[in-house]
């Protein structure tokens, strides 16, 4: 390119080295690194993950999050004044349990955030952006669904944190705490995942946000409901072995159970809970299976999407 | 201009062999072959005529029935993801989500084609920028005009700088002004960003304006695939006007073995060029008659012709 033609010649070519005038360098190209697959999917679960919080998205998106995560201040905060004015040595609910202190709140949230995840890009179309660029259909599924579920851990995490916290400020003893908090973050991460590959399934066949939250919302209640009741049915006719394994169909009894069955810890619900390590192992596999099934439900859900 | 692409523009940037494509009973795609240039490409068909199907093809999202199918010498059976990293799709339907703003959406977008973060944050401000979009990118997209929304959509396909783009109706819902500019920007993807364009439109008129090369499928069967230099160049027919006398002159042409038709006015006329005999029968009878040439023009083809001659069709496959 002669140097006497500054002015809007395009390509790398015309940025020369040592000519002192400004030039229009127009369209740029890139000779730099192209990360891979690795990087593709990191990036579309940290965008997942900020979107759940409403990171990135317009102020009306971060008032749902941010309200709930702001309610589970309230309850460590009465925990540790309790403690403080009236006495003890212990938590009053304990850290395996707080998960299920808090269904009302977890429910909400994975509600909210499961149709963003998944709705959003359905309903507008967006995926063909997605399929065509270096990436499979499995790498957003995956990057989709660990998105949630860290946004959920870092819930139920951040809820558990503030339980410590306010436990260490009424100077309960710090060992026996740390090491109830590290089993209640195993809950936590087991529910996390579970109650994430189920308002998944849910959130993706209604491609409408609205429908999704409340399909969401209905279906964890009624779910619950259900589960209690037809526990209390089985009791009464005597069916203990019944009693004790119907209330998994609830995902938070399910996880409740492998806690009191795995890490010996006290029921949240006071529900029967299956006998022995079988019990646990029991509820264990039940949960894998039902990520997995979700998690292929999924997969075979977005095995059309972008193409006629 | 030098550019990094110089060595491979020899390379066809799509090549497909005897591709096929059945959809149970529907057959989108029937014994395709044709190889599109670099340069732009323009990609003709009605509505159903297995554009998109191709397009999705060629992105390695929907594996051929039978037959091969190349993007940039890559086979899109088995180099998908590498295809993919090297090309950039603008989809025809809508496809932007309304509550980011475009340049949230284009900068996690370029990150999802492998640049990392700083490095697609630049990029987006400068294909913005070269796409035309300047401060309501910061807005959520929600409240883009479709000619706006038609922008970010090329933008994403621009970002990550592609060798290739696929630009499927990209004019869809522009007012006339709004579509003169995407044609434009398109021809400059092509002249100044050395990108090379296929470009698929069922509006014949506006390919003819900005594409090099014209492919035509109709009920997924190739009908031609030309260039454009020569569906639109000199025909062999002039067309003559005289002052006077037409009729007589046209007599003399005949006389002398020249296939002469008559046109629009009594004192003008088509003539086919057979050889340069024509001119000089033609110069010596208005001579001889003494009347004045107004007019002697060779006639262009038009694209349009491509649809009228249907029999063309075999004959202009290379």
């Amino acid at each position: 390119m002669p140097a006497t033609e500054p002015v809007a010649t395009p390509g790398p070519a015309a940025a020369g080295p040592g000519d002192d005038v400004i030039h229009d360098i127009g369209f740029r190209h890139y000779d730099g690194p192209r990360l891979g697959r690795a990087w593709v999917v990191r990036s579309l679960l940290v965008e997942t993950v900020r979107g759940c919080f409403g990171l990135g998205r317009p102020a009306r998106s971060k008032v749902m999050p941010w309200s709930l995560i702001g309610i589970l201040l309230i309850p460590p905060l009465i925990i540790a004044l309790s403690i403080l004015l009236i006495g003890g040595d212990e938590l009053p609910v304990t850290y395996t349990q707080y998960p299920n202190a808090l269904q009302l709140v977890v429910s909400l949230f994975v509600a909210g955030a499961a149709p963003y995840c998944v709705s959003r890009d359905l309903r507008h179309g967006v995926m063909p952006l997605y399929l065509s660029r270096p990436m499979m259909r499995t790498d957003y599924v995956l990057a989709k669904f660990a998105g949630l579920a860290l946004a959920v851990l870092g819930v139920l995490a951040l809820a558990q944190t503030l339980l410590l916290i306010g436990a260490l400020l009424a100077k309960l003893p710090v060992g026996a705490q740390l090491v109830g908090w590290a089993s209640g973050l195993l809950v936590s991460v087991v529910l996390a995942v579970l109650l994430s590959a189920i308002t998944l399934v849910v959130a993706a066949f209604t491609p409408r946000r609205g429908f999704g939250v409340a399909a969401i919302i209905t279906i964890l209640v009624v779910v619950s409901g259900v589960a209690e009741m037809l526990t209390a049915v089985a009791q009464d006719r005597g069916l203990t072995t019944a009693a004790a394994y119907l209330p998994a169909l609830d995902p938070f009894n399910l996880v409740d159970g492998i806690a009191v069955r795995l890490l010996g810890a006290e029921s949240a619900r006071g529900h029967d809970v299956p006998p022995g390590v079988l019990g646990g192992l029991t509820f264990l596999v039940v949960t894998a299976a039902v990520v997995a099934g979700c998690l292929a439900l999924l997969i075979r859900r977005y095995r059309k999407v972008g193409v006629v | 201009m030098v550019t990094s692409q110089t060595d491979s523009a020899a390379v066809p940037s799509v090549q497909v062999e005897g591709l096929t494509r059945t959809f149970g009973p529907v057959t989108a795609l029937a014994d395709l072959t044709v190889a599109m240039p670099q340069g732009v490409v323009g990609l003709v068909g009605a509505n159903g005529a297995g554009k998109s199907t191709l397009i999705k093809i060629l992105l390695g999202l929907l594996p051929a029935t039978s037959g091969r199918a190349e993007v940039l010498g890559l086979d899109c059976a088995t180099d998908g993801l590498e295809i993919r990293g090297l090309v950039g799709y603008m989809p025809e339907s809508d496809c932007l989500p309304p509550d980011v703003s475009a340049t949230e959406l284009i900068v996690h977008l370029a990150r999802m084609s492998g640049l990392p973060t700083a490095v697609a944050r630049e990029r987006t401000a400068d294909t913005l920028r070269h796409v035309g979009l300047y401060e309501e990118r910061y807005r959520p997209i929600g409240g883009y005009s479709t000619g706006m929304k038609q922008r970010v959509k090329l933008a994403q396909a621009l970002v990550h700088d592609p060798r290739l783009v696929l630009l499927d109706e990209p004019t869809n819902g522009l007012d006339p002004a709004g579509r003169d500019e995407m044609l434009a920007l398109i021809q400059r993807i092509s002249t100044e960003f050395s990108i090379a364009v296929v470009v698929t439109s069922h509006l014949l008129g506006e390919l003819e304006r900005i594409a090099d090369h014209v492919v035509v499928i109709e009920s997924g069967v190739l009908q031609r695939s030309t260039s454009t230099a020569d569906a639109t160049g000199y025909s062999g027919v002039l067309l003559v006007e005289v002052t006077d006398r037409g009729p007589e002159l046209a007599a003399l042409l005949r006389a002398a073995g020249a296939q002469v038709v008559a046109s629009g006015s009594a004192d003008s006329f088509t003539v086919e060029l057979a050889d340069e005999s024509v001119l000089d029968t033609l110069q010596a009878g208005a001579a001889d008659l003494e009347v004045g040439l107004v007019r002697m023009q060779r006639r262009r083809h038009h694209l349009t012709e491509i649809f009228s001659d249907r029999t063309e069709g075999e004959r202009a496959r290379h």
